[in-house]
């Protein structure tokens, strides 16, 4: 359905690559935000009897990136796995509580997970190439969707490549291993896999957490990139990080609620009025640096 | 400076003590108890090569089994090898599959549900039974009711292989990171999907080369072809039906021959057995470095 505007978006000219990093970020802050992608109403978590996230109300808008921080064990994974149903692979995993997407419940009777992760796609925090060559880990989704026609594929392969800023660097040796790729790359590579099947929605779980400075930037700019084109989602240890890229923050923290710790929401809101006014005490600590 | 040139120098040599006594002590046992290891291992290969030796030829292995007065140049255990291989072949084709497909359930389907759970346990059960228990298995639900035939001895040999496959294969399976799982979810596959497009391919030199081991242990199995395939000197091409035989039980029927001939043919025929046995587990080798080409 959204295709077309999809199209017509990723024709727009783009501006200058050195553009600064703020000035990615600014026109979005205080704009009309787009249409809501995910509406997440009182949502709590449980692995078993674990809770690990507790009464969380948020919403994802299209095309920007939304930036969830906090401390280990504060839930905000737990949370972006369950956009794309990946918490159901976790035996014991229970979700209560109102989750749609683009006005669909995603935990609906007749909701196919197949079909929900065919739309949200999802990076992982370590860089997961399968065994196969750098061709076919991005041929991977859209064999499985069903496109064989080798020439169709031999295009998107290129331009999923390209578009994760990778093209160059593989081109000569598209045979190889997805494994023989650094870090950096094979994160990239696991970008492009994930786009090569035109998901709607990009999920990332601490994706350049595992990599060093120079690939993290380059990881960084490709998702400025890519918000063109994708909601971006991001799970992040990395303050800066959010800082530099995300539309919207929220902050995610450990609290103690009926004697028993769980994840909480604590303050949800423009990325520039979290880091610079936040409404609350423990946003503020954190963000400065007083604790985490 | 004068302070400087006078600096004592490190000493970085380790001084004599108790610690490297126990090293040296360790190390004597280590070396002592690998050299107990291998001397039946290199006395067995030993004996059968240089009683053996002298028996192979290409006709030896290909000529029919004579009567066990001949001498030891008359005949050879053609019919025997044409059995080893016939029965081993179809045990293979029965056990390997169902073991894959065993282990993919209890490794990707039956998490901690009570069929999977019973499965594994029993499969591990399995894995301990002594191999003529297997053969008296068969005996009374086959043998009894359809005759001695190639097909028995292959249910027999597939009922030891089948836990072996089972347990290799899930060791391996467990091997596959989840993370190559969830990535494979994440693009939207199905179960069967991640099993047979990440999980089997990623898994798939250690389960051929796993498989190619049962099959060389099976291959080398006395007891369970004892009641199964009565062990006769005619060539029985037809594996599903008649009495049949194979090297194993060939050589316990010559080595228990007081003539010279026969027992020499037998000594042949453990050669025969060592080497095919040599052959696969090379094989399994091959297989596993070929396999691991995207490994790394």
């Amino acid at each position: 359905m959204e295709e077309p505007e999809q199209n017509i978006v990723a024709n727009l000219p783009r501006p200058a690559p050195t553009a600064l990093p703020e000035l990615a970020v600014q026109p979005q802050a205080g704009s009309a935000p787009g249409a809501t992608i995910f509406d997440v109403r009182n949502v709590s978590i449980w692995y078993s009897a674990f809770k690990a996230v507790t009464d969380v109300t948020l919403a994802v808008h299209e095309h920007e990136i939304t930036a969830f921080i906090g401390s280990s064990g504060s839930g905000k994974s737990t949370v972006l796995r369950s956009f794309n149903r990946m918490n159901d692979l976790v035996v014991g995993a229970r979700l209560e509580g109102e989750m749609s997407y683009r006005g669909e419940s995603l935990y609906g009777k007749d909701v196919s997970p197949i079909a929900v992760r065919r739309r949200i796609g999802m990076v992982f925090q370590k860089p997961n190439p399968f065994p196969k060559s750098i061709y076919d880990n991005v041929a991977y989704g859209p064999r499985i969707n069903g496109e064989r026609n080798k020439g169709r594929l031999n295009e998107i392969v290129e331009r999923s490549l390209r578009r994760a800023a990778l093209w160059d660097e593989v081109k000569n040796r598209l045979k190889m291993s997805g494994l023989s790729l650094s870090g950096g790359q094979a994160q990239r590579l696991c970008i492009a896999r994930t786009i090569a099947v035109e998901p709607d929605v990009v999920l990332m779980d601490e994706p350049a957490s595992a990599l060093d400075p120079i690939a993290t930037q380059k990881i960084e700019e490709l998702m400025r990139d890519l918000k063109r084109d994708y909601t971006i989602v991001i799970v992040t240890h990395n303050m800066q990080q959010a800082a530099r890229v995300a539309d919207r923050t929220a902050f995610f923290s450990l609290d103690v609620a009926d004697g028993q710790p769980a994840g909480v929401l604590v303050e949800y809101d423009e990325t520039p009025k979290i880091f610079t006014a936040p409404a609350d005490k423990r946003t503020e600590d954190y963000v400065t640096g007083r604790f985490g | 400076m004068a302070v400087t040139a006078e600096q004592q120098k490190a000493d970085l040599r380790e001084p004599p003590s108790w610690r490297r006594t126990k090293n040296r002590i360790a190390t004597a046992l280590m070396v002592l108890s690998f050299v107990l290891v291998i001397i039946p291992l290199v006395f067995v290969l030993f004996t059968v090569i240089a009683k053996g030796a002298s028996a192979i030829s290409w006709s030896f292995l290909t000529s029919s089994i004579p009567v066990n007065v001949a001498p030891a140049n008359v005949g050879g255990i053609g019919p025997a090898v044409l059995g080893t291989l016939e029965i081993t072949a179809l045990a293979t084709v029965m056990a390997v599959p169902l073991g894959i497909l065993g282990a993919v359930y209890l490794n990707e389907y039956g998490g901690n549900r009570p069929l999977a759970r019973l499965i594994g346990f029993f499969s591990d059960v399995m894995t301990g039974v002594p191999s003529i228990i297997m053969g008296l298995f068969i005996f009374s639900i086959w043998v009894l009711h359809f005759g001695y035939s190639g097909m028995a001895g292959a249910l027999a040999l597939g009922c030891l292989m089948l836990p072996i496959v089972i347990r290799s294969t899930d060791e391996m399976l467990k091997l596959v990171p989840n993370s190559l799982r969830e990535g494979s979810y994440a693009l939207g596959a199905t179960k069967a999907r991640v099993t047979v497009t990440v999980v089997l391919p990623a898994a798939i030199g250690g389960i051929v080369s796993g498989a190619l081991l049962a099959v060389a242990r099976a291959a080398g199995e006395t007891a369970p072809l004892l009641f199964t395939i009565l062990t006769v000197t005619t060539a029985n091409r037809n594996v599903f039906s008649g009495a049949n035989t194979a090297l194993p039980s060939q050589i316990f029927a010559n080595a228990s021959s007081p003539y010279v001939g026969a027992q020499a043919r037998g000594w042949g025929a453990a050669l025969t057995l060592i080497a095919i046995a040599f052959i696969l587990m090379i094989a399994a080798r091959f297989v596993t470095a070929r396999f691991a080409r995207y490994a790394r």
